[in-house]
């Protein structure tokens, strides 16, 4: 039983990051404007939420710096693909490559270093509950605050009026236009909310995953975010399933080696990739009859005047 | 008042021409700031990165052979990129070419075997790269799975599968349990093209990669309908050109090129296989083939360039302690520069006065 408990323990907090991230990007995407860039915005998030961490002392003030670098981040990304026009395939992956260098240049002065990550709850009464105690209400705030926050996405988008106008620029930017919705400007906002979540995501690694920073210690989940959202058909409810099913192939993939089964660990650690391009092509097969990406999603738009 | 953006009558032709060395100049100025921020004379740093490697033989070979895979991988994607099939995963084909090729090598260790062993290497590294690219074209065309994700993914596996092989089954025995093969016989080496260099003949095969690619693109039906699909999904469609018939050929001719960078740069410069084969040349190759704007001249240029980056980085970190990550910092905004230059080729902008007056 313990092992169970510790089992599903271990998948909500590996799950956390990708849920995260993706939820950013489906906001980003719903409004119609494709950022590769996940990756990137994570893994300067990653640096500077354990920088500021290291610096300051405090897990939250080290999360601001991941959610603001994100953010910065998501800012480069709208002026060249809104204020620009410029392809935003090729901008998401010069954003990636850009990030990688600034998380080696931000985070070289912390590598080998160790902080205390952020504490698991614990609720009087509440937590004790034999079995589902600590399931519910014994992880770090980190992972309640991702299931609220696809929550309060989800209220955003099917219950509010500002969300309908966000998927109706993402589905048909001309008309949007012509409504007088101002496209730019709530594509802009839509980017910097999937900045702000990439951000947090990278640092909650460093911050409560593990208690360090290694260059590169994102390892792709923000790829995997964004096949996540693909996933998830650009539904939050979706999303919460689909990057729970990750985690626990993330975690599949390590206690498997912890148990010894005769199988490289090599292998064992290429199964988040390959379950990645799997359901890539089991959703794509699935969806024949049309597809349910927001119709306006990678198209520039250049409001005429 | 305010900046608009707005969409030219045709395409500026002087905005193309000058637009990459619009985005170099720029970039040099962010760099400049970089390096004043990091406590460094930018000067004199900018001196060590662009300057101080071509005074001497030795780092004009070394960007050579920096720019050999650079340029190969770059002159594949360039196809893929016109045809709009986005291959973001060179880096796993070249890995996987490199594995490949390096199969035959470990398997004729020291059995005395011929000259063909070499031309046999190349061979397999690109057949291997084709095929290994040909899994996410296959998936985009059968089941519509994006490329971009697939071909992505498939990186992080060859580069497991890589680290599998030279801790495990191909581990040179003498060789102190480093993760690495036994040096590879001469008859399955890359050889030098000056006596006691670094230069080796695939500078050569990258020299004829960018004329057939000129060729390709140039004077073939086949390279005429990759560029209209690229350009102009819907005339190609009415002009009858397949276009899930040139995804994988794209991708098949790109895996193959980056397949035998792989195995050319392993057999050459590397002469084993080693995890840490590729300081990213499979992405800094996605900058390449831009900067080159897609074309094959371009790409050489462009390559020699990111490879001057690459060895004036090496250099500034020993001379100056500037970080190594500093290049990779230094390919990104440049990648940004040139996107953003490039914008300018089909958009203009004006300032518009009061132009939201009251309808």
């Amino acid at each position: 039983m313990e092992l169970i408990e510790a089992i599903i323990l271990a998948v909500l907090a590996a799950s956390t990051p990708l849920l995260l991230a993706a939820t950013g990007e489906l906001v980003t995407e719903r409004a119609g404007v494709l950022n590769l860039g996940v990756e990137g915005m994570m893994i300067v998030g990653a640096a500077c939420g354990f920088g500021g961490a290291w610096l300051t002392g405090s897990i939250i003030i080290g999360a601001l710096c991941g959610i603001v670098a994100g953010t910065l981040l998501s800012l480069v990304f709208a002026m060249m693909t809104l204020g620009l026009a410029v392809n935003q395939v090729a901008t998401g992956l010069a954003l990636t490559i850009l990030g990688i260098g600034l998380s080696g240049l931000i985070g070289a002065g912390f590598v080998g270093e160790r902080i205390s990550p952020a504490p698991h709850l614990h609720l009087p009464v509440l937590t004790d509950i034999p079995l589902v105690g600590r399931i519910l209400f014994g992880e770090d705030a980190f992972v309640y605050l991702s299931l609220a926050l696809v929550v309060s996405v989800w209220l955003f988008l099917y219950r509010t009026r500002a969300g309908l106008v966000l998927r109706a620029v993402g589905d048909n930017h001309v008309s949007a236009h012509a409504l007088g919705y101002p496209v730019l400007k709530i594509r802009m906002f839509a980017v910097m909310f999937g900045g702000a979540c990439a951000g947090l995501a990278g640092a909650y690694l460093p911050l409560a995953y593990t208690p360090f920073f290694i260059p590169g210690m994102t390892a792709g989940r923000g790829w995997i975010a964004l096949a996540l959202v693909v996933f998830a058909s650009w539904r939050p409810g979706r999303l919460v399933v689909g990057a729970y099913l990750f985690g626990a192939v993330t975690i599949l993939q390590l206690h498997a080696q912890g148990w010894g089964v005769g199988i490289p660990s090599q292998f064992m650690s290429s199964l988040p990739y390959l379950a990645t391009v799997i359901v890539l092509v089991l959703i794509s097969r699935a969806r024949t009859g049309g597809s349910t990406a927001p119709a306006a999603l990678g198209t520039v738009f250049v409001p005429d005047r | 008042m305010q900046l608009v953006l707005e969409k030219r009558a045709e395409r500026s032709n002087t905005i193309a021409l000058v637009s990459p060395l619009i985005a170099i100049g720029l970039t040099l100025v962010t760099m400049s700031i970089l390096f004043a921020i990091l406590g460094k004379n930018p000067i004199s740093a900018l001196g060590v990165y662009f300057i101080d490697p071509l005074t001497d033989s030795y780092s004009l070979q070394e960007i050579a052979v920096k720019a050999t895979p650079l340029v190969m991988i770059a002159i594949g994607l360039s196809l893929c990129y016109l045809a709009n099939a986005w291959n973001i995963g060179a880096e796993g084909q070249f890995l996987i070419g490199a594995v490949a090729g390096s199969w035959l090598a470990v398997k004729t260790q020291g059995t005395g075997a011929g000259p063909w062993v070499l031309p046999a290497m190349l061979l397999l590294g690109a057949a291997a790269g084709a095929l290994y690219a040909l899994i996410p074209a296959l998936c985009k065309v059968k089941f519509g799975a994006s490329e971009i994700l697939t071909s992505l993914m498939l990186v992080y596996v060859a580069d497991l599968f890589l680290d599998y092989l030279v801790r495990g089954p191909w581990r040179d025995p003498a060789g102190f349990n480093f993760p690495t093969t036994a040096e590879f016989d001469p008859v399955a080496t890359v050889p030098v093209l000056i006596e006691g260099g670094r230069l080796h003949l695939g500078a050569i095969i990258a020299l004829v990669v960018v004329a057939a690619g000129a060729v390709l693109l140039g004077k073939t039906i086949k390279g005429f309908e990759i560029r209209v699909v690229g350009a102009a999904p819907r005339a190609a469609r009415f002009g009858g050109f397949n276009s899930n018939q040139l995804v994988l050929l794209t991708f098949a001719i790109s895996g193959a090129l980056a397949g035998m960078a792989g195995i050319i740069e392993v057999a050459g410069p590397v002469g084993h296989l080693q995890p840490g084969i590729s300081p990213g040349y499979g992405f800094t190759a996605i900058i390449v083939a831009f900067l080159g704007r897609l074309n094959p001249v371009g790409i050489l240029i462009a390559g020699l360039f990111l490879a001057l980056t690459f060895i004036g980085g090496e250099q500034a970190q020993i001379a100056m302690k500037i970080p190594l990550d500093v290049t990779k910092v230094f390919q990104g905004i440049l990648l940004f520069y040139v996107l953003a230059c490039d914008s300018l080729i089909l958009y203009r902008f004006r300032l518009i006065f009061a132009s939201r007056q009251v309808a």
